[in-house]
């Protein structure tokens, strides 16, 4: 796990969202964090190289651009599961895959800028592996919003 | 909405991020071929509309410590379950709400809530708070813990096109 000092939590906590959108947006985020824009641009490096975040930049969200997004869910055999996970993550509409403790041990979700992705993504799944895809589309969204605090 | 060239564009060179320098949205510019003041103004109206949903920094939970993820997941009566779901996504810990289809007979849940923790006793603390939230009215739950990342990725470009 990397250390962070006080400076790295306030860009954490603090920048997981808002970030300008303007000429020079580093020096106005720095600006509120008490950092030149070369500080805060040589933070932000310094966090990646070190993994505490994956990206630094937009959340696009697939459904507000007309496209759509799914979880879905695998039984996979233990012994097939290395394999299948690569012809699951093969397929760039495969946005995020974990692995879980359970009967069902695989969950993905796919997110496509066509709906009919959805389905054709699933389908091409199952007809690579010779396993069934339970699709399980969200029917309504209570809440979401993942943020982490440091 | 359908995506215009222009959008569809900005989308492939961010997904996988904005460059760390001084001009981040000039460097997009550049790369898409168009001005900065397009750059600007498209992000804009982007995020606006919700299809970017914010802009900053996505942080790797697993290597901040945040490392145990519990999808829990419950049966609730279909009358009851727009009620209870707008309860639980009220947690402040729960950071993913959905209802979602039931697969009968092996898959009776139709409540996702997602909980993290740095350890498992956390989320599974945070889980019991559900349940007593929900009371009777959930006829049986589990807890999917995960155990690795697969693949995480942003949304990406058929082709798999992302640029850095």
């Amino acid at each position: 796990m990397p250390t962070l000092d006080p400076i790295d939590r306030a860009i954490i906590n603090g920048l997981q969202g808002g970030f300008p959108i303007s000429e020079r947006p580093f020096a106005e985020a720095g600006e509120a964090l008490g950092l030149t824009e070369s500080a805060l641009i040589e933070r932000l490096r310094k966090l990646e190289q070190a993994g505490a975040m994956s990206r630094f930049g937009p959340l696009w969200n697939s459904e507000g651009l007309g496209g759509a997004v799914c979880l879905a869910a695998m039984a996979v055999p233990a012994e097939r599961f290395e394999s299948i996970a690569a012809i699951v993550n093969a397929h760039p509409q495969v946005a995020h895959n974990y692995e879980r403790e359970h009967h069902l041990n695989m969950w993905f979700v796919i997110s496509t800028l066509e709906p009919e992705g959805i389905v054709s993504t699933a389908a091409a799944i199952e007809a690579e592996t010779g396993l069934e895809v339970w699709l399980m589309p969200k029917e309504e969204e209570y809440f979401v919003e993942f943020r982490v605090a440091v | 909405m359908r995506l215009s060239s222009t959008d569809r564009n900005l989308l492939a060179a961010t997904s996988g991020g904005l460059p760390l320098d001084p001009d981040p949205y000039g460097d997009v510019a550049r790369r898409v071929g168009c001005d900065r003041q397009t750059v600007l103004a498209r992000f804009e109206a982007l995020l606006r509309s919700g299809a970017i949903r914010r802009i900053g920094l996505i942080p790797n939970h697993y290597a901040l410590g945040v490392v145990a993820n519990g999808m829990s997941v419950w049966d609730i009566a279909d009358e009851a379950i727009d009620r209870i779901g707008a309860m639980v996504g009220e947690l402040p810990f729960v950071s993913h709400c959905y209802r979602r289809p039931r697969h009968m007979p092996l898959w009776p849940y139709n409540l996702f809530a997602m909980a993290h923790g740095c350890t498992r006793a956390e989320v599974l603390a945070k889980v019991e708070e559900i349940s007593r939230l929900i009371g009777p009215a959930s006829r049986g739950h589990e807890v999917l813990f995960s155990k690795r990342i697969l693949k995480k990725s942003g949304l990406q470009m058929p082709g798999g096109r992302t640029a850095v």
